[in-house]
């Protein structure tokens, strides 16, 4: 945050930045309270926001709780990153027509909106970047994805408050956005710091009467998420972990672990990064013509390892192992990163409450390997 | 596998066993798609539907319904006889439905209380699946079975195409919808997390826990089943939840309580309710 | 940039019986444009798709030279495969690639090869053998290792007859079970490998079959001086996407459609065989 770029607005005046972004043709999207959590939806004026509203989280536990304060972005997420804004959990790729001399092929594309996400969180925008690495920047850019990402302003709103699963310092993604948003809001009590990420924001942020932010506000801010990353619990050994957990292969951990794993799948759904889908080719009564349609899979289906005859990760200890691996190490050799922002979601909606701190400090333990690791020898 | 060499129309018989008519209806209410269906098959016995009731054989037999008595015991293996392939259709079928409750019970008693003249009926003391009576080729779950299962299932059997049917939680179309957990926001004892899916999670996006009508999410359409992990979820239903173990058993003792992991799962929290309550 | 998701239909111009389960399928690519545009190497593979049921991953066994006649060799082994079993010539697939990695066929260019191939899974390297053969005079010596469960699970018959009569070159087969008119080794592929001499240091292997196989078969080779970088194998994953996205064909920190299904062995070696990887 820079003394120049940073301003200051009114958290009443905050209908003014909505107003600016409807302007421009964003269709605003923010949290809003649904089900007793909040989840995404349109935002059209200030109080669709959950207002006085914040949640705590825990293992296997969601609750919101009021607060009666004018707080805008008390609330730190919901279920929801901002996974599917992007990767959808259901898209058409192709529809297929029998003709009289074979088949025609048309592929599809969404035609999303223009779409502003308020209040999305430094760990959601670092998802972002690694999904983007994934399908943007590998060897083929996927182009559903490129098209729905292309239509996304990400206004990011900085955290001043840890859930106790929170993690992100660990993971260096938060709680302070670096990069990857257009706009980077900091609520302080009844103001927002706002400073642009992006040629698009700066656009936004001309459009409003605002005076730049004073050195205090600036110091609060920075001592408040300061504050906020050290609250956290940490996640320890970063360097070490992607060969440890290859490592550990054999550890006891595993088979612990997975007599509490469900495989219901939840955690790789609510995950920033989880990029797994599987594609269905749907067939018309008639035989004339059908559609492709890619929906989100998980590593803890039955089929996910499935090859003609057997399943290469049968049991619930080996789908475990495959995400927390995948997830800690493999990523770095595939994407030069990890694959885990410290959102905490996977640890919040486990609905066994597994905590993969936890599961990860124990398979950093020396203590669980097999003696029979393989020697090498057939 | 092929339905039938040539041009001649597959003839579809369905037929009922003890069950509430409820996966017909599903059938009938395909509306569009029936008419469609109708195109692609030769209806040849289905008294749900129509007088027309033509002998076999059948070159798709969908069975609803459960075994209850001696005389289905024999009509069973009749319509097996008759069917190239059978299908079970709904939790009766496949599972023994919500009249397997017998199975834990006392059935004279059960008599008395329901029947003035209980010596008039003749039941047997348990309420089957099909499977365990003859070989079923395929099986769609659910109380009902999802319509548009059943026709994704008939269009893959009508193009000879081995159909695809996950048996994947119920979370994952949860998810897909968008939908909050349940069970992490309101604490509600949700089944979905070991329930197959194939339902698209109705239940949740209602704001409501699945009660398990499609039965346990074990992996039935390829390769070897592995029965998901109802005792973790069981133990999360008593020790954060807070279910007293009589209402663990009867979570798990509902639609499909009979089918196999989930009567395991009853079974030994009814023994945990035995011990307490001897302690 | 293309579309990686969109297929084109490409006819049956051929369906030729290998066995009766396994059927190759000389594929040309409707579309002219698409068909001029398509190249391939050895050992790369497409998706293949019968519309409205699903997509398979199957090797292009045919020469890399001639890429407007696509040979697919497919056993009709699950979903999709049994549905393109019934399929005859004249009717439609769809094809999405060619996808991975290939053969070193560059790099065995003057060196000795031998190929080591299990059960039933040895198509993937057929397409190598047949590409060293149309040029003989390029490659060294060939030794043909070739192992099945039974003698009912030779297939391949007249190719491997054909093989065997190339000059420099042999072809040594085995059954783990013998039978009555199975008149080569009886016992495991790795046993053949002591019947045959190589070069350490001139040779390069090429590997097709079960991991278990690999895992123990390799390690055996590499005690008589073969460096881990002259063996090559082929590896088999669930695959949806082709092209590393759908994430079902990971194997440790690959994607085996993306980074193999050719892989150098001493980059795969930890993640052989291993349970649940």
């Amino acid at each position: 945050m820079s003394v120049e770029g940073c301003r200051v607005l009114p958290s009443a005046d905050c209908h003014l930045l909505l107003d600016a972004l409807q302007a421009k043709g964003y269709c605003v999207i923010g949290p809003t309270l649904r089900d007793e959590a909040v989840v995404w939806d349109t935002i059209t004026r200030v109080s669709d926001l959950p207002i006085g509203w914040r949640d705590r989280q825990e293992p296997g536990r969601y609750r919101l709780e009021r607060t009666g304060t004018g707080e805008i972005f008390g609330v730190v997420h919901g279920p929801q990153s901002l996974k599917p804004f992007a990767f959808a959990p259901r898209e058409s790729l192709l529809q297929i027509e029998r003709t009289s001399n074979g088949w025609s092929i048309h592929p599809l594309f969404p035609k999303p909106e223009k779409i502003a996400l308020l209040g999305a969180r430094p760990c959601d925008v670092a998802g972002l970047a690694i999904q983007d690495q994934i399908f943007l920047r590998g060897p083929y850019r996927d182009p559903p994805y490129a098209s729905r990402r292309e239509n996304l302003f990400v206004i990011v709103v900085n955290c001043t408050r840890a859930l106790s699963t929170c993690f992100c310092s660990s993971m260096k993604t938060g709680p302070r956005a670096q990069t990857g948003f257009d706009l980077a809001l900091t609520e302080l009590d009844d103001v927002l710091l706002i400073e642009a990420g992006s040629e698009a924001g700066k656009a936004i942020l001309t459009a409003l009467p605002m005076s730049p932010a004073s050195e205090a506000l600036l110091a609060k801010a920075s001592k408040r998420i300061d504050a906020c990353a050290e609250s956290q619990t940490r996640l320890q050994e970063q360097e070490v972990l992607p060969q440890a957990l290859y490592d550990a292969h054999d550890h006891q951990r595993w088979d612990e672990v997975a007599s509490r794993c469900l495989a219901c799948t939840n955690c790789t759904m609510v995950c920033p990064t989880c990029f797994c889908h599987t594609v269905e080719d749907r067939p018309a009564l008639d035989g004339q013509h059908g559609e492709r349609t890619r929906l989100w899979d998980s590593c803890f289906t039955h089929e996910h390892g499935y090859i003609h005859g057997k399943n290469i990760r049968p049991t619930i200890k080996d789908r475990y192992r495959m995400w927390l691996t995948h997830k800690f190490a493999a990523w770095h050799d595939q994407f030069g990163m990890s694959g885990c922002v410290g959102c905490g979601r996977c640890i919040t909606w486990c609905p066994v409450g597994i905590d993969v701190r936890e599961e990860v400090a124990a398979l950093l333990a020396s203590d669980g390997h097999s003696a029979a690791r393989r020697s090498g020898s057939p | 596998m092929s339905f039938v060499e040539g041009q001649r129309k597959p003839r579809l018989g369905v037929f009922k066993f003890a069950s509430c008519d409820g996966c017909q209806l599903s059938v009938l209410n395909l509306e569009d798609e029936l008419l469609l269906l109708g195109a692609a098959l030769d209806i040849a016995y289905f008294p749900e539907a129509s007088s027309r009731m033509e002998p076999g054989p059948y070159d798709l037999a969908l069975v609803e319904g459960s075994i209850t008595t001696e005389e289905d015991e024999h009509r069973i293996k009749a319509v097996r006889e008759q069917a190239k392939v059978l299908m079970t259709i709904g939790a009766c079928a496949t599972a023994g439905g919500i009249q397997a409750l017998r199975n834990w019970a006392d059935i004279g008693s059960y008599k008395q209380c329901v029947y003035p003249r209980p010596d008039f009926i003749r039941t047997l003391a348990t309420s089957t699946s099909i499977a365990d009576h003859v070989k079923v080729d395929y099986e769609l779950r659910g109380c009902p079975i999802d319509k548009d299962q059943l026709l994704r299932v008939v269009t893959d059997l009508l193009a000879g195409v081995r159909p695809r049917i996950p048996a994947d939680s119920v979370c994952l179309e949860c998810k897909r919808r968008g939908n909050v957990c349940v069970v992490v926001a309101k604490g509600m004892p949700c089944l979905g997390p070991v329930t197959s899916g194939g339902c698209g999670a109705i239940c949740p996006s209602m704001g409501r826990d699945c009660y398990g009508c499609f039965g346990p999410a074990e992996g039935m359409a390829k390769g070897v089943g592995y029965p998901p992990n109802t005792a973790s979820l069981a133990k999360q239903f008593h020790d954060r939840l807070g279910l007293i173990p009589i209402d663990v058993v009867r979570r798990f003792r509902g639609i499909n309580g009979a089918a196999a992991s989930f009567r395991r799962e009853s079974e030994a929290w009814a023994v945990k309710r035995t011990n307490s309550e001897g302690s | 940039m293309t579309n990686p998701h969109v297929i084109h239909a490409a006819t049956i111009v051929e369906k030729i019986r290998e066995t009766a389960d396994i059927h190759t399928y000389r594929l040309r690519i409707n579309d002219e444009a698409e068909r001029q545009r398509y190249h391939f190497a050895a050992g790369q593979f497409n998706m293949v798709s019968l519309f409205g049921v699903g997509e398979v991953a199957i090797s292009i066994v045919s020469d890399p030279e001639e890429p407007e006649s696509l040979d697919h060799t497919i056993r009709a082994v699950g979903r999709v495969t049994n549905a393109i079993a019934r399929l005859q010539a004249g009717d439609v697939l769809g094809i999405r690639g060619p996808f991975g990695q290939g053969w070193p066929l560059d790099e065995a260019h003057g060196r000795d090869v031998v190929i080591v191939t299990g059960g039933l899974g040895c198509a993937p390297v057929v397409g190598a053998i047949e590409y060293v053969f149309r040029r003989r005079d390029q490659y060294g010596a060939v030794k043909i290792l070739h192992g099945v469960k039974t003698p009912e699970d030779m297939v391949f018959h007249e190719r491997f007859d054909r093989w065997e009569r190339q000059p420099d070159t042999e072809v040594l087969l085995t059954s783990d079970r013998p039978g009555k008119l199975w008149r080569y080794h009886v016992g495991v592929v790795t046993e053949l490998f002591e019947m045959v001499s190589f070069n350490p240091m001139r040779t390069i292997v090429l590997m097709c079959g079960p991991e278990i196989m690999m895992r123990v078969g390799v390690p055996i080779l590499l005690r008589r001086g073969l460096p881990a970088t002259s063996v090559y194998v082929s590896l088999e994953r669930h695959m949806e996407c082709g092209i590393g996205l759908c994430g079902h064909c990971q194997m440790g920190p690959y994607f085996v459609c993306k980074d193999g299904p050719v892989m150098r062995y001493d980059r795969i070696e930890p993640w052989l065989g291993r349970p649940g990887v």
